[in-house]
């Protein structure tokens, strides 16, 4: 059994069907990249896995225990924690306000200061900045309060939703660098892209999501020479 | 001129009085983003709670607290729980369900008709408790006793809310739950939980706002009517969801109630206090301490 175990889930918006028979896994301690397009489907399934969205049929495993209508908050109790697409920081509270609401569920709670010790080794600047308002910050400071948030909350599994979005290109490279280190401390990683090539360099395994359904997958390295990802997404 | 200082006096404490009935409809705003109609009609049920708590014990009405503070926070939390949780629940993709709003009007309704057909329409009022009446002379100034507790509970409960939501894990995760309902679920906290906690924050706050009252107020089934509306004025114009905004928002209401019958007609003071209201929502919609939310 996987660790994280997707099987043939269908996803609708209402009356309209965003993601069809729709399977995947993920192993302990890989790094997996899903990309794919505008209106693909990715963030619609990283919302399901979260259980803001349920599936119509499919059903989705984690540790052998099915998710089956649990809520968003059970599901960080297991250890899958989100890292929402746009930041979604608690714009009016301090740094340390949304690092601290981070470690809200009771598996986090205990250890709420050693991981902000660990949080701000990994991001000092954040440690310089603890007590300024998050919507003042800039956009890459943003992103890092975003994941440092998602730490606090102690994953086993962290799924990182277009983390390189609207940042300038020096910062993407040492955000990627930051989610690699955090593969390396041994948290499995469930990476959504648009930046094909940087999140494919960092991962183990990629899946490819169009319309909605699973276009190809397979080993990171082989996915970054395929003629069809080299022609649809890097531009080659 | 001493008259006009006495006025003035009065007015802040009077107002700080309002600020405290409204500090609750602004709590509950400010977390589940809808205006909550059955505000007044629970002030009302927390004077009847220290009305009763205080007559038939005969203690000090402050010695209320104990009682109507935890009864009224339950109150509060279990209305949320079991009469409005469920509409959100049914409108989750709606942020500012309209049907809350509904839903609140007829918990007045209802609240205000049961206390008439329980207690009838009698005004009840606390004979002979220490504070009744009671005036400080400062100089030839006449100030009222139970306002000036009145003030003080207005402060004291405004710092210890604010105090709450800065300082606590709760306080933390209900000022997130107010600011991006989705990504604090996705930290974890339980969104519905939240609205309960915050809806018995405001209610139990009403029951203070209640206590301070009962001493020198009339206690009747519709009385929550007339903080009702005075409590929409305020929480607009000192910015909703702000607390400290709804206390500074009633102690402008108070000052113009009590200072401007000085000057003019006593009936022109509804009209000033409608023309600052309109004005503000002309200058500044978010309200004097409102904030720009750009969710």
């Amino acid at each position: 059994m996987s660790f994280l175990e997707v099987e043939e889930i269908n996803v609708f918006y209402g009356d309209v069907q965003v993601i069809f028979d729709l399977s995947l896994h993920v192993e302990e301690g890989e790094v997996v990249s899903i990309i794919g397009g505008n209106g693909a489907g990715k963030s619609t399934l990283l919302k399901t896995i979260s259980c803001l969205l349920h599936p119509q049929s499919g059903q989705i495993r984690f540790e052998n225990a099915l998710l089956q209508n649990a809520t968003p908050e059970e599901i960080v109790a297991r250890g899958i924690v989100q890292v929402p697409e746009g930041r979604r920081l608690f714009s009016l509270m301090s740094v340390y306000d949304n690092l601290v609401v981070g470690a809200y569920n009771r598996r986090a709670a205990g250890s709420q200061e050693e991981s902000l010790q660990q949080v701000y080794t990994m991001f000092p600047r954040l440690k310089e900045r603890t007590s300024q308002i998050a919507m003042t910050l800039s956009g890459g400071e943003q992103q890092m309060v975003a994941i440092a948030r998602g730490l606090m909350a102690r994953p086993k599994l962290l799924m990182l939703d277009e983390p390189s979005l609207g940042l300038a290109p020096v910062l993407i490279k040492s955000i990627f660098k930051t989610i690699r280190a955090i593969a390396d401390q041994g948290t499995t990683v469930l990476l959504v892209e648009q930046d094909v090539n940087h999140s494919l360099s960092l991962s183990d395994r990629g899946y490819v999501l169009e319309h909605g359904r699973i276009a190809m997958e397979g080993q990171a390295a082989h996915l970054l020479e395929d003629p069809h990802i080299k022609a649809a997404y890097l531009g080659l | 001129m001493i008259f006009v200082l006495e006025d003035t006096i009065n007015g802040i404490l009077m107002g700080s009085i309002y600020g405290l009935t409204a500090l609750g409809l602004t709590i509950i705003f400010g977390v589940l983003k809808v205006i909550n109609f059955a505000h007044g009609s629970m002030l009302m049920v927390g004077m009847y709670v220290a009305y009763w708590a205080v007559a038939l014990t005969g203690l000090h009405p402050y010695m209320a607290l104990f009682v109507v503070v935890p009864v009224m926070f339950f109150f509060g939390y279990y209305v949320q729980d079991l009469i409005i949780k469920p509409i959100f629940k049914a409108e989750k993709e709606v942020r500012e369900p309209i049907t809350v709003i509904i839903v609140t009007t007829g918990i007045w309704y209802i609240l205000d008709n049961l206390t008439l057909l329980l207690f009838g329409p009698d005004y009840r009022i606390l004979q002979d408790n220490p504070l009744r009446g009671k005036m400080l002379e400062a100089g030839q100034m006449l100030i009222s006793v139970p306002k000036l507790w009145g003030f003080c509970a207005a402060v004291v409960t405004a710092a210890s809310v604010y105090v709450f939501f800065q300082k606590t894990r709760m306080g933390r995760a209900i000022r997130a739950t107010s600011l991006d309902r989705e990504a604090a679920s996705l930290m974890g906290i339980n969104q519905y939980k939240v609205y309960n906690i915050a809806f018995g924050i405001g209610t139990a706050s009403a029951g203070i706002a209640a206590i301070t009252l009962v001493p020198f107020f009339n206690v009747y089934p519709t009385v929550g009517v007339l903080f009702d509306i005075k409590g929409f004025i305020i929480v607009v114009l000192g910015g909703l969801g702000s607390i400290w905004g709804a206390i500074v928002g009633g102690i402008i209401i108070g000052l113009i109630e009590s200072v401007a019958p000085q000057f003019m007609t006593a009936t022109w003071t509804e009209a000033i206090v409608y023309g600052l209201f309109l004005l503000v929502l002309f200058v500044k919609p978010s309200g004097l301490f409102g904030v720009k939310y750009d969710w």
